[in-house]
């Protein structure tokens, strides 16, 4: 038995307290359901919400609360001798204990104090599950009896029954909202505590990053250093390669498929530039690694050029590909939507095709397209399985696509990947990188809605 | 231009567009140029995308197959069962590894060198001693027969047969020496060598052997994930648009939080990576690898798709049918539920499976909460350590073996038919349902 299969247990009193409330409510109208004031169903309802609701509730804040309980109880109930000093040596030995209870091997030979804590961690546990099932339970059928003893043939069900669902609706909503603090609250403050570490203008103008801190405070050479302008530079020459491939052709495609394509073409073409979009990024990681930069290699040793196996040229090509659709998805819209008239008048004038979409279409959409590179621009910054696959770790500070740079997106995912400890500066540098990367997408994105709506009220 | 004209003195020469047919010529020419870039551009991305499949299908059509030696494998008691009791426990735990070992000894009766020994051995893959094990559980009265089996080949056999290894090369940059070549040879012209459709590539969890690692595993973890990650944002993403289209008024605070939902679709995949680290790994304490937090995360991830694409199939239902209902007593609770949803579903089904689509592809934001673990079983529950076919594909594209080149770009091609699967199903339910008032 565990929590899913409590809430299964919820679920099955749930649907009881909606057969109880029904048939409680039709007995109340001795038989009559027209005397109601709502229908049945909405009295069954409104059992089953009160049994279900107020118990869920229970449940949600149990799961999360009880583990911190436990271990707090565990650890304080630690012998004095064995009481870990600092708050390292409390999280190790906190995973011990968890290892050890889970059957796990441990990184330590067990003392025989840890295993007495074992033994009362899975007690406490098992006395916060059923106690937790006892709880959850008894709230599920108390809320299930006041539900029932609230109808009478008077009582207005449908009307509370559409109030709790609105208050969920709205609290449905504000998850958006949540999320988004949350981020930001995540980002904020893991980077403050980085930056209580190393100065913020030492983090974002300091040439030099080598993120590799001592372990133990003894060792030698490994002092790190988290200058990270050679990242963003990494970054920028692969959006800049990616936004050189991605933005003629996807524009060029844009333009032919709106202005020249017959229905037929376009029916084809539009889907087939779409599946670019589709494709799992770790698919054109893999052919960035695999295919792109070998063959990148071959023609540059072809030609005596000295090309490093993860180039960031392979990166920046293989991502340009990925971000063709959102180049022309958008852009197409953009160029649909310049008013007919303008076309009619360039003609008029004995323009040709050609002519009219350089010097008349291209111009009136200009800050749709601007939008629409700007929004793929904040794509290739934020996209990490390509570059992972396929550009370097080396922070090379250098303009050269033939050489390995890295990016802010790996970066994060090599200093927290494999990484157990979570307080050195190593692991909350990768937070402060992730702020950075934050704000500037959500900068980029801000910047092109607006454009882009700005532009579509022009002609609306 | 007034100015020109004022400044210009009478019978200086006045400037006329060329109309000669040599410049219209020009212009023609440039207008079939510019044409011809649209439509190459078009073109090129066809292409990228045709080498992109073609390349992966390529290199992955062979992992479908597996390599297989026919052995004369004697069931020796000596190995089995020592003692002669019968007893399963006894069978279960004896040398099956050794007693291949010895046959495969007895098959090639002319080594004898130590090293030449370990060549030997490395024809069959280390773990074929499982497979019959289990054949000997089944059956126990195979102890003391004496039987020609078709046992798995190692990796390194298994890309010799399937002529990924270059025999012009110079012998030390061959994974495959020349004495192996000779014995394989051997095998091969005696109708010992076969290929077989890999059935383990799709029974089987991830292995270190090449031969034995499957994608059951990653599979079971993606299922999983995508459960919790559809069970959460489908209804809380309904709702929020339910709430957003029919009843939230139209002020500052709704505003907020529509371009709250359009700015959080476009933060990058990894940064949610980070908020499920911090907030429910180290905050709320959740376990490490599980496909609860995954799909919690990757939930968060796809909501903004669905309440956007929920919000415009309710936007596309028009409002004489809640005005109908409304005029006939309805609640407006009730207009929604029996009216305006039900005709708005096939559109939200569709957004919904794109965004679930998405969320399958996705990988970085689960290499942040540790779904990137070597897991060798198939994961049982919504917390054991599991991990997604997306992230087996990246961890198998690290691995140095070639055999893991094409494992990698087979379980690409898995992951690829789901995703083509998910679309169509969407786009047939977009044509079926599609409606215009």
């Amino acid at each position: 038995m565990n929590s899913f299969f409590l809430i299964l247990v919820v679920i099955g009193l749930s649907v009881a307290g909606y057969a109880a409330g029904r048939a409680r409510s039709i007995l109340s109208a001795s038989g009559d359901a027209r005397i109601l004031h709502s229908l049945p169903s909405y009295y069954g309802m409104f059992v089953a919400l009160g049994c279900g609701l107020p118990a869920i509730l229970l449940l949600a804040i149990w799961l999360v609360i009880q583990p911190q309980i436990v271990d707090h109880m565990v650890m304080a109930g630690l012998d004095a001798s064995i009481m870990p000093q600092n708050a390292d040596e409390y999280s190790l030995m906190l995973t011990d204990i968890r290892n050890l209870s889970s059957g796990n091997a441990t990184s330590r030979v067990a003392s025989p104090a840890i295993v007495a804590a074992t033994e009362r961690y899975l007690t406490l546990q098992s006395i916060g599950f059923w106690s937790m099932v006892g709880s959850v339970v008894c709230i599920a059928l108390l809320g299930l009896a006041w539900a029932r003893s609230r109808i009478s043939r008077n009582f207005r069900a449908r009307n509370a029954v559409e109030g709790i669902i609105r208050v969920l609706l709205i609290i449905c909503s504000l998850i958006a909202i949540l999320t988004t603090v949350g981020i930001v609250l995540s980002l904020i403050f893991e980077s403050l505590r980085f930056f209580a570490r190393i100065p913020f203008f030492d983090f974002l103008f300091g040439l030099h990053w080598s993120p590799q801190t001592a372990i133990r405070a003894e060792q030698v050479g490994a002092s790190g250093s988290f200058g990270a302008v050679p990242i963003f530079a990494g970054t920028m020459l692969i959006t800049l390669i990616a936004m050189l491939v991605a933005g003629p052709i996807g524009l060029l495609s844009a333009i032919y498929m709106a202005e020249y394509a017959n229905p037929k073409f376009r029916a084809v073409a539009k889907p087939m530039l779409e599946v670019l979009a589709g494709i799992p990024t770790v698919v054109y990681g893999f052919f960035a690694a695999l295919t792109v930069a070998p063959l990148i290699r071959g023609w540059g040793e072809g030609v005596g050029l000295d090309v490093s196996s993860e180039s960031a040229l392979a990166a920046g090509l293989v991502m340009g590909i990925m971000i063709i659709p959102f180049v022309s998805s958008l852009s197409d819209d953009v160029i649909n939507s310049v008013p007919q008239s303008l076309r009619d008048g360039s003609y008029g004038l004995g323009a040709t095709k050609s002519e009219t979409i350089r010097h008349v279409i291209i111009p009136a959409a200009l800050p749709g397209i601007v939008g629409a590179f700007l929004l793929a621009v904040s794509r290739a910054i934020g996209e990490t399985m390509i570059v992972v696959m396929a550009a370097g770790l080396a922070s090379n500070l250098t303009a050269n696509p033939f050489e390995a740079v890295t990016t802010v997106t790996v970066q994060i995912v090599t200093l927290l990947v494999g990484d157990q400890e979570f307080d050195s500066a190593k692991t909350l540098a990768a937070f402060a990188l992730g702020l950075v990367l934050f704000f500037v997408t959500l900068g980029l994105n801000v910047i092109a809605l607006r454009v882009v709506r700005k532009y579509r009220e022009k002609y609306d | 231009m007034t100015d020109a004209i004022m400044n210009s003195k009478p019978g200086a020469e006045i400037r006329r567009p060329t109309l000669s047919a040599d410049r219209l010529k020009k212009r023609y020419a440039a207008e079939r140029r510019f044409r011809l870039y649209g439509l190459g551009s078009i073109i090129a991305a066809g292409l990228m995308l045709v080498f992109l499949v073609g390349s992966i299908t390529g290199t992955g059509y062979s992992a479908f197959l597996q390599t297989y030696i026919k052995l004369n494998i004697s069931f020796d008691p000596e190995y089995l069962d020592p003692a002669g009791t019968g007893d399963v426990e006894q069978l279960r735990t004896a040398d099956y590894g050794g007693m291949i070992k010895k046959n495969l000894r007895d098959n090639f009766a002319e080594v004898t060198s130590r090293s030449d020994k370990r060549k030997l051995y490395n024809f069959v893959s280390p773990n074929a001693g499982f497979d019959l094990r289990n054949m000997v559980i089944e059956n126990p009265s195979l102890v003391g027969q004496s039987l020609d089996l078709w046992i798995k080949a190692s990796d390194d056999i298994d890309m010799l047969r399937k002529g990924y290894v270059d025999r012009t090369e110079e012998e030390s940059n061959r994974r495959v020496t020349d004495t192996e070549l000779g014995w394989y040879d051997r095998l091969d012209s005696n109708d010992r060598i076969e290929t077989r459709f890999n059935t383990d590539f799709f029974s089987k969890a991830d292995s270190r052997e090449p031969e034995e690692a499957g994608i059951l595993g990653a599979v079971t973890g993606s299922l999983l994930t995508m459960a919790i990650t559809l069970l959460l944002s489908f209804p809380i993403g309904v709702m929020a648009a339910i709430y957003l289209e029919e009843f939230a008024p139209k002020n500052a605070w709704t505003d907020l939080i529509e371009v709250n939902i359009n700015n959080l679709a476009a933060v990058p995949s990894i940064v949610f990576g980070l908020l499920g680290l911090a907030l429910f790994l180290n905050f709320f304490g959740f376990p490490r690898s599980a496909p609860l937090v995954g799909g919690m995360v990757l939930a968060l991830m796809t909501l903004p798709t669905i309440i956007i694409a929920s919000r415009s199939a309710l936007k596309a239902v028009p409002p004489s049918i809640r005005e109908a209902a409304l005029g006939l007593g309805a609640s407006r609770l009730q207009v929604v539920t029996h009216h305006v949803l039900p005709l708005a579903m096939p559109g939200i089904l569709t957004g919904t499976i794109i965004g679930m689509a998405q969320a399958l592809g996705e990988t970085a934001p689960l290499l942040m909460i540790g779904m990137i673990a070597f897991i060798v079983d198939v994961p049982g529950s919504f917390t054991d350590p599991a991990t997604v076919l997306p992230v087996q594909i990246y961890l198998w594209a690290d691995s140095p073996e070639r055999a893991f080149v094409e494992r990698t770009s087979a379980a690409i091609m898995v992951l690829l038919a789901f995703l083509i699967f998910m679309n169509i199903l969407a786009v047939m339910l977009r044509k079926k349902f599609e409606r215009r008032w």
